[in-house]
């Protein structure tokens, strides 16, 4: 079994994981791996660096989805019978069309999105950027322009942020809590209880007059929109439950990588959300036996033979660690796909790199049975 | 080094997975050793500096880690509900705090939880806090990865326009200046020897230039593999490759040459990266999966002799 039989069926794939452990490197690599296979498929990545635009060739990503050239894959020697496109989700833009599709009329439109508040919004509402992400999934899924959607989730300090995305925005679009900010005086007062006139002005007390007022406005303009954009939410989340969507989890083998994944494991699990698999990249080889240091003197020399034999020595007690955090991993995944790809001599940020990957993620033994 | 140990405080950024919490507390034991009250603070809440000292749980505390290092986690709600504590008084803080209005008023105004947090380390970091047996030489800063970084040095300035008047934006204001002061705060920005995060690297210095005005007084990177091999070695190694002797004789051989072409590969894209910034200093891959105390100790030497 392999990463495509992981996805057959599937027409979002979630690529989810700390930072740092090779994501968006392994969600290309996905994506154009079922591309070749004959799929159209579309990657999404937020990652502002460039990495993904890099690793595929393309001077750089918008908004808008853009085609790869299908003689970069010519190049490196792979087959394409399908499409790979991919984009950078730009979290402010999506944001600016959000509240274009929602406002009921231009002025509420125009005084939102000249709002100060609204303008530092996109990189404040803490999970907003996780959220716009899915929101372009949501876009995308429904315009049912690809076969397949890979997203690289944003590179947040905890993969579990993701998750809680929709439901942060809902609650703070929830328009009884907004009631306070539009109305702060007596209608205030009822929905939070007492004390909420002196919590107001103790508030004005820290922030200054004018951040109470700004926000305010914000919410005046915001507040119309606000059930539209939280029913919204609501069936973004939704979709990432449904049998057509599936999380694949991307580690490395460091323990703290590996303790994450545990995590998030039980997250998607108590959250009732599909997984597919994990895939632990960089995996340190080597294999236990025999004391081979004398072999190797005969074959290379005493001098050379031993530095050989202590790089060896060095590479399996790497191996030994990683295969045990994997270990740990399994137990957790109780039998649920696994894959895992060595740590490749050269480093992969080009097509090739991705190609090589691919012979690890889509060989036909790739799912190891634990 | 002692130019750098002497700013109060120390900015460790990078991009995620590049090994920022090992320069931290490699930087944060090299100054403890010259005497510096030192204390690493931690804003990611992953708690990785405590787990090197075994001191997991440690949570939003300053605790004595080891002689003169102290370690604390900085968690955003925690350090706000303490500044408001200060600005109106304990139980009108706690009132503010636990209720739904003041959830809405930090999820909504912009980048509240992140000049919460890095108010907090301002705190750490001032001459005259408010508990003189508290008073630290050196603050540390294991900064979240790139972007997240950024925008949490940012923070304050973001907040202070958007405020305009009033005390958070004075205090805002203060912190911006003691940022971009770099006779008070330095920055240490932390790579590995590949193309993404080389990249990455020479993209933030330059950010941090043009939007903070800042410097980056160093670039460490991290997990440099030596040369096991040299070039010679791997032709004679390449000579004998295949077909010869037990399945763990090639492995053996494969693995060297590996070994070889990393190295090699991490070695242009140092080039690569001292062409931008030519006195960025390397710290060994040490060839352990996890690192003790003693790989800190030993890193933590390497750095104290390089900066």
């Amino acid at each position: 079994m392999s990463v495509s039989e992981l996805l057959e069926h599937k027409r979002i794939c979630i690529c989810a994981g700390a930072g740092g452990v090779g994501k968006t490197t392994t969600s290309a690599a996905i994506a154009m791996g079922m591309a070749a296979r004959g799929m159209k498929v579309a990657v999404l990545t937020i990652d502002p660096a460039k990495r993904l635009a890099n690793s595929l060739g393309l001077p750089e990503l918008g908004n808008e989805e853009r085609m790869v050239d299908p003689e970069r894959f010519a190049e490196a020697g792979i087959e394409m019978r399908g499409e790979l496109w991919a984009m950078m989700l730009d979290a402010k833009r999506t944001w600016d069309e959000v509240i274009e599709r929602h406002a009921s009329d231009e002025k509420t439109r125009d005084a939102v999105l000249g709002n100060r508040i609204y303008q530092e919004l996109s990189n404040a509402v803490a999970g907003s950027t996780e959220y716009m992400a899915m929101e372009k999934l949501y876009e995308l899924h429904h315009e049912g322009r690809y076969d397949l959607l890979v997203l690289d989730t944003p590179p947040t300090r905890n993969a579990l942020d993701f998750l809680d995305a929709p439901e942060r925005l809902s609650r703070f679009v929830d328009s009884r809590s907004l009631q306070f900010f539009l109305k702060p005086g007596r209608l205030g007062l009822k929905v939070f209880g007492r004390g909420s006139g002196i919590l107001f002005s103790v508030l004005k007390r820290v922030t200054g007059v004018d951040l109470l007022r700004d926000l305010s406005d914000f919410f005046q303009s915001f507040g119309d929109m606000a059930s539209g954009i939280g029913e919204r939410a609501e069936r973004v989340g939704e979709l990432l439950g449904t049998r057509e969507s599936t999380f694949l989890l991307v580690t490395s083998p460091q323990r703290d990588a590996i303790d994450e994944s545990v995590f998030f494991r039980r997250r998607l699990r108590e959250s009732r959300l599909p997984f597919g698999g994990a895939v632990v990249n960089r995996m340190n080889e080597g294999a236990d036996g025999a004391d081979v240091e004398d072999d190797l003197t005969a074959l290379l020399g005493d001098k050379l033979g031993r530095k050989v034999a202590r790089n060896y020595e060095d590479s399996r007690r790497l191996a030994e660690h990683d295969v045990a955090q994997v270990a740990r991993l399994a137990r957790e995944l109780r039998g649920e796909p696994l894959i895992t790809v060595p740590l490749l001599d050269d480093d992969v940020h080009d097509v090739a790199g991705l190609a090589a990957i691919n012979e690890h993620l889509f060989a036909a033994d790739a799912v190891t049975a634990v | 080094m002692p130019a750098l140990l002497d700013k109060r405080l120390i900015v460790v950024a990078g991009k995620g997975g590049v090994g920022k919490t090992t320069v931290a507390v490699a930087l944060g034991l090299a100054a403890a050793r010259a005497g510096k009250r030192t204390i690493v603070a931690e804003v990611a809440q992953q708690e990785r500096v405590s787990r090197v000292f075994r001191r997991e749980g440690l949570g939003y505390s300053e605790a004595e880690l080891t002689d003169n290092l102290y370690g604390m986690s900085v968690n955003p709600e925690r350090a706000l509900k303490e500044y408001l504590g200060q600005q109106v008084g304990g139980a009108l803080g706690n009132l503010l705090f636990n209720n739904r209005v003041f959830e809405y008023f930090a999820a909504a105004a912009p980048g509240v939880r992140e000049l919460a947090t890095i108010g907090k380390v301002w705190e750490l970091a001032q001459p005259e806090r408010r508990s003189p047996g508290n008073r630290y030489d050196l603050v540390i800063m294991d900064a979240p990865a790139s972007g997240h970084g950024l925008g949490l040095l940012r923070s304050p300035r973001t907040f202070g326009d958007i405020a305009r008047v009033g005390p958070i934006r004075r205090r805002a204001d203060l912190i911006h200046e003691f940022l971009t002061d770099s006779r008070r705060t330095g920055v240490v920005a932390v790579a590995l020897p590949q193309e993404m995060p080389v990249n990455e690297t020479i993209e933030f210095r330059g950010k941090l230039r043009d939007e903070m005005g800042m410097h980056t007084h160093a670039v460490v990177v991290n997990s440099v593999l030596p040369e096991r091999f040299s070039a010679d070695d791997a032709e004679r190694i390449e000579a004998v490759n295949g077909g010869h002797g037990a399945p763990e004789v090639a492995a053996a051989l494969r693995a060297a040459l590996s070994e070889h072409r990393r190295a090699r590969g991490q070695r242009a894209q140092l080039r690569r990266l001292k062409k931008e910034v030519p006195d960025a200093v390397t710290l060994p891959y040490l060839f352990e999966p996890e690192l003790g105390l003693g790989e800190y100790e030993r890193l933590s030497a390497e750095l104290e002799r390089k900066l």
